[in-house]
């Protein structure tokens, strides 16, 4: 198969981990060969987190600038900060709920309008699905769920070769049943989402 | 049962590598497993004690890599499958012993882990320690991803034993936090019980005993150089005329950048998974069939300048380069297009890489550095530290969250090496200056290795102010026990060590227990340190509330919020604190009540007394 090479960005809580490590497990279920790097630590203290999941004929486990095939950011300054992972065939897909850093409250700078952030994103990239994941997440009862919805983004937006039902099938296995199904909610509502952007 | 004593051989799981370690390890009936935490090696031990609770492993989160290296040791050298993890600077600590225990051996298979992090992404080095098994002469192996991790481990703890010596695996971050598909194989049952057999004209190293032993372990060199060259670990890919050497991670880089490139009937690949003593025949035979040869390798460059000199030994003249190369440097760690740019050059074959996008045009972006967590103790101590003695006095720190006070507003860490420095460096801070000196170290370092330095300040009579912030956990690392620890409500039942015992056992006299939440009871005990003419230890204890969450501890407190009739907008609260949980809506401090934990400092710390808890 072609090679995918997939950066999730977000912030500490947000849940990235879970989701790039959830579609490591659909890709091994289903038989399509996966990498997933995570970086632990000092940077889960409120800060940025990163991690990549590699598939197809590729073996080394991170992305170098300008290689992203697919960008999922869960929060829209993170996607700006993230563009240089990006070429003019990337696929981003992004968050547009902001969460400000402490930096921006204490005056140590600015948060830019989502507006001008998304129009930004969209001047320099090739094709962008934006969507308001927090929202999403609120509307089926879970604000836990911004990852599932950004996963159901993924998959809607056809770039991987693993199915909605691949992914389901690993959600219901792998994540905690008390949420399944606004797990499982969050993530149609995002693969809708993406299917009409 | 844990997902890693599942019993199934043949079954593929996406394992961590760190996971993939410690399935290996219980594959090969590891029976005795010590560590220090240290990232990025911590999800090895984070493992081992939770199977140990449910298996005939031995686990044992040791009071640092020393400790561990000689506990591992005394149960290595009765018979038992040994494993001692630990980060690259872990190694430093346990250097001691470990350069002896080279000497003396082992008799059960002792594989000791040392977790690399090229890039510091947490650490305060970057020091490659494929030095250190060139330093201790024990063999060392490097897997190259998730499966070898595993297959190493089985295949190191048995080369230990064959050879009767400790064997190093080393990893780097990137191959510790990656996930990937792992095969299990068979498990092996757990040997517990070993027996020592005395011999103590080999065991006890008086020089003339150290003398026989170097003997000893220069013939062990070369029973590990002759495993080495046969080692399946060690391995030329291809058949072309241009070779490239490389090892770990970067041999996933090099195999995509020969795929990528079209070149794979063009190169030859030696791969090098036993990195030490190398096979230097191998080598030879590489040279011999290569026009030139690039060195793939992060950090120093050991093997470039190891198979330059094998080379020059058997005459052979060909290029052969590494460092320099593109962007191939000593710093951080390296990328596939680096790598791919770095063959393209070297063997001049056409490439352009991909074009990023034209970032220009975007505003500065906010930054984002890792902070104190909402209601953080920590954050309570330094600000009522620093309210009474202001701006001016030294503060050394130490390693572990606390170390996020180097960054504004609190910026109260003013000198840091490693571990423990904190203490030790406090003794020469207050001799050499007329500053005040106020020094921060955690509960969990302060076991590892503060103790000596505190004994130290007693004895030579040094007088500052040791701060021991006690949140009951080794919080940065995923809160493992330490010995000041109750562990109980993590499943085991160890002895709890008392602080202020070991402080005022030292011999420490003017010692203060706060709780840094009372901020005026806090403050009352900071002026009395800092009146006391002496040396002075508070130990400033409140248990993390993570971790507290984590075990299931403690009851929700009510949030706080900004009363608007209140505020004046002093702004004391969000310019002194800076809690996360604060924002600015307008010029307005508000107060997130989702991310606030009720731990009411900002409401002491205001003065019209505007920040109230939320009814209800």
């Amino acid at each position: 198969m072609e090679t995918k090479r997939l950066v999730f960005v977000g912030v500490g809580g947000q849940g990235n981990l879970l989701a790039s490590r959830l579609l490591g497990e659909a890709a091994l279920t289903e038989g399509v060969p996966a990498v997933v790097s995570e970086i632990h630590g000092m940077a889960q203290r409120g800060g940025i987190v990163e991690s990549a999941v590699l598939m197809g004929n590729v073996t080394s486990p991170i992305v170098s600038p300008a290689e992203a095939d697919v960008l999922i950011s869960f929060e829209p300054v993170e996607t700006l900060r993230s563009l240089g992972k990006c070429n003019k065939d990337t696929v981003i897909i992004t968050n547009t709920h902001p969460l400000p850093p402490f930096t921006v409250a204490v005056g140590q700078g600015t948060y830019p309008d989502v507006e001008e952030i998304l129009s930004l994103i969209r001047e320099k990239a090739g094709k962008v699905i934006a969507l308001d994941g927090d929202t999403i997440a609120e509307e089926v009862g879970n604000p836990l769920a911004l990852n599932m919805v950004m996963l159901g983004a993924l998959i809607g937006s056809g770039t991987i070769p693993i199915t909605a039902e691949d992914m389901k099938n690993t959600i219901s296995t792998s994540t905690k049943k008390a949420f399944l199904e606004s797990n499982l909610a969050a993530f149609d509502k995002g693969f809708e989402a993406a299917k009409a952007n | 049962m844990h997902k890693l004593l599942t019993d199934s051989p043949g079954k593929e799981m996406l394992l961590l590598g760190n996971e993939a370690i410690a399935r290996g390890a219980m594959e090969a009936g590891l029976a005795f497993a010590t560590c220090y935490p240290g990232t990025p090696s911590s999800e090895i031990p984070e493992q081992f004690f939770k199977i140990s609770q449910e298996s005939d492993l031995y686990f044992e989160y040791s009071t640092n890599e020393k400790v561990a290296l000689e506990v591992g040791a005394g149960a290595a050298v009765c018979g038992l499958r040994t494993m001692v993890t630990m980060k690259h600077v872990g190694v430093n600590v346990a250097a001691d012993p470990l350069m002896t225990l080279a000497y003396v051996g082992t008799k059960g298979g002792m594989v000791i882990i040392t977790a690399d992090d090229p890039f510091l992404f947490s650490s305060q080095n970057e020091q490659d320690n494929r030095f250190y098994a060139r330093l201790s002469g024990l063999p060392m192996l490097e897997p190259t991803n998730p499966q070898e991790m595993k297959d190493i481990t089985i295949h190191a703890l048995e080369l230990s034993e064959e050879l009767e010596s400790p064997v190093f695996i080393r990893t780097t971050t990137r191959l510790n936090h990656i996930r990937g598909s792992v095969k299990l194989g068979k498990m092996t049952p757990i040997k517990t019980k070993g027996s020592f057999q005395k011999n103590p004209f080999h065991f006890v190293t008086v020089p003339a005993v150290g003398r026989n032993l170097h003997k000893l372990l220069l013939q062990k060199y070369d029973q590990a150089t002759e495993k080495s060259e046969k080692s399946p670990y060690n391995e030329i890919i291809g058949s072309g005329k241009w070779g490239i050497v490389t090892n770990g991670v970067s041999y996933n880089y090099v195999r995509d950048a020969v795929e990528d490139l079209g070149l794979a009937d063009k190169v030859s690949v030696l791969k090098i998974g036993f990195s030490w003593p190398l096979p230097k025949e191998l080598i030879v035979r590489f040279l011999q069939q290569v026009e030139k040869v690039l060195v793939v390798e992060e950090l120093e460059p050991i093997m470039e300048n190891d198979i330059k000199a094998i080379a020059q030994e058997n005459g052979l003249i060909l290029p052969i380069k590494g460092k320099g190369v593109g962007r191939l440097s000593r710093l951080f760690e390296y990328d596939p297009g680096m790598v791919r740019e770095a063959v393209a050059q070297y063997f001049g074959v056409e490439y352009e890489g991909t074009a990023g996008l034209d970032l220009s045009g975007i505003p500065d972006l906010p930054g984002r550095p890792p902070n104190l967590c909402p209601g953080c103790p920590h954050r309570a101590t330094y600000y009522s530290v620093k309210q009474v003695y202001g701006p001016e006095a030294i503060h050394p720190t130490d390693i572990g969250c606390y170390t996020l006070g180097l960054l504004p507003p609190i910026s109260m860490a003013d000198f840091l090496i490693c571990m423990g420095s904190s203490v030790s460096s406090s003794c020469g801070f207050s001799e050499a200056s007329d500053q005040k000196v106020v020094s921060f170290i955690g509960d969990s370092t302060f076991f590892h290795s503060g103790i000596t330095g505190l004994i130290n300040a007693v004895h030579n009579n040094h007088k500052f102010t040791l701060v021991i912030l006690d949140n009951g956990t080794t919080a940065m690392t995923g809160h493992q026990p330490h010995p000041g620890v109750d562990t109980v409500p993590l499943g085991v039942n160890l002895t709890q060590v008392s602080l202020e015992n070991v402080v005022r056992g030292c011999g420490v006299k003017d010692v203060h227990v706060v709780k840094p939440f009372k901020v005026n009871k806090t403050m009352e005990a900071v002026k009395a340190a800092m009146e006391y003419d002496g040396l002075s230890v508070i130990i400033s204890r409140e248990i993390c509330p993570l971790f507290e969450k984590a075990i299931g501890q403690g009851k929700k407190k009510r949030s706080f919020y900004v009363n608007l009739d209140k505020c004046k907008n002093h702004r004391d609260c969000i310019d002194k604190l800076a809690c996360p949980a604060m924002y600015l809506e307008g010029e307005q401090v508000k107060i997130n009540k989702y991310l606030c934990i009720g731990c009411s400092v900002c409401a002491q710390v205001c003065p019209e007394n505007a920040i109230l808890p939320l009814k209800g």
